[in-house]
């Protein structure tokens, strides 16, 4: 169970990414956040925004067009 | 000795941003790219001039014209309508375009410019105003939003100095 879930749906680029920004805000280091999305460049997105920042993208998938992403803080 | 050494060597985190158009479309790729970057960690500046210095106002009357527009296919029935100059010329046909335009936004959950610009104050983006386009234009401080810097070409030129990042938008 992630320490903070972001809901991203409905929402398109960059608002998935600022929004999860925020809410990293509020997880402790080494605390995980899950974000929903239904944005389909947001799977790029998120790697790249781990790759950029250092907070690791432990693992992500989709079912029924929603993307979730699970990202420990750095 | 290598310019990415020593005590000059640039931060890779910083980006700076000429912005210099300020239609309902065009203002969309600087503040995009600018929160997304200051989300992403990097040290932002936004140094907006001519046509980009009314993104600043307080208020924002946003519009997007399709007049000599060719690449502006808006969907319509199912396919790309582009709209023939001579239709796009006539008065009230900007206004309809933008309000369309605006109903896409909506529709596709993308940001307005207005939620994206206080996005970019609360990431505490660098934002600049052009002094000579306040002048040329007539426009005062007291209508531009709070927290801004104005400067000229020279404080612009010390920020991309200072930035590994540098777009003209």
């Amino acid at each position: 169970m992630a320490d903070k879930v972001l809901d991203a749906k409905g929402l398109n680029c960059p608002l998935p990414i600022l929004k999860a920004k925020k809410a990293l805000k509020e997880v402790p280091e080494g605390g995980t956040l899950e974000v929903l999305s239904t944005d389909p460049g947001s799977v790029a997105d998120f790697q790249a925004f781990s790759r950029t920042t250092g907070n690791e993208l432990l693992e992500h998938s989709e079912e029924g067009g929603v993307y979730t992403f699970l990202i420990r803080k750095k | 000795m290598s310019e990415e050494t020593g005590a000059n060597a640039i931060d890779p985190n910083t980006m700076s941003i000429i912005v210099t158009k300020g239609s309902l479309d065009w203002a969309y790729p600087p503040f995009i790219l600018g929160t997304t970057a200051a989300a992403m960690g990097l040290e932002v500046t936004m140094f907006f001039t001519f046509y980009g210095l009314p993104l600043l106002l307080k208020k924002m009357d946003l519009k997007v014209t399709p007049l000599g527009n060719a690449a502006m296919k808006m969907p319509m029935m199912g396919g790309h309508m582009v709209m023939p100059n001579i239709v796009a010329a006539i008065p009230g046909v900007d206004a309809m375009a933008s309000k369309m335009m605006k109903n896409l936004i909506k529709k596709n959950g993308v940001a307005s410019v207005e939620d994206l610009r206080d996005l970019a104050i609360e990431a505490d983006v660098r934002m600049i105003g052009c002094q000579m386009t306040m002048d040329l234009f007539d426009y005062q401080a007291d209508q531009m939003i709070d927290g801004i810097e104005v400067g000229g070409a020279a404080t612009y030129i010390e920020v991309a100095t200072q930035s590994h990042i540098n777009l003209f938008i």
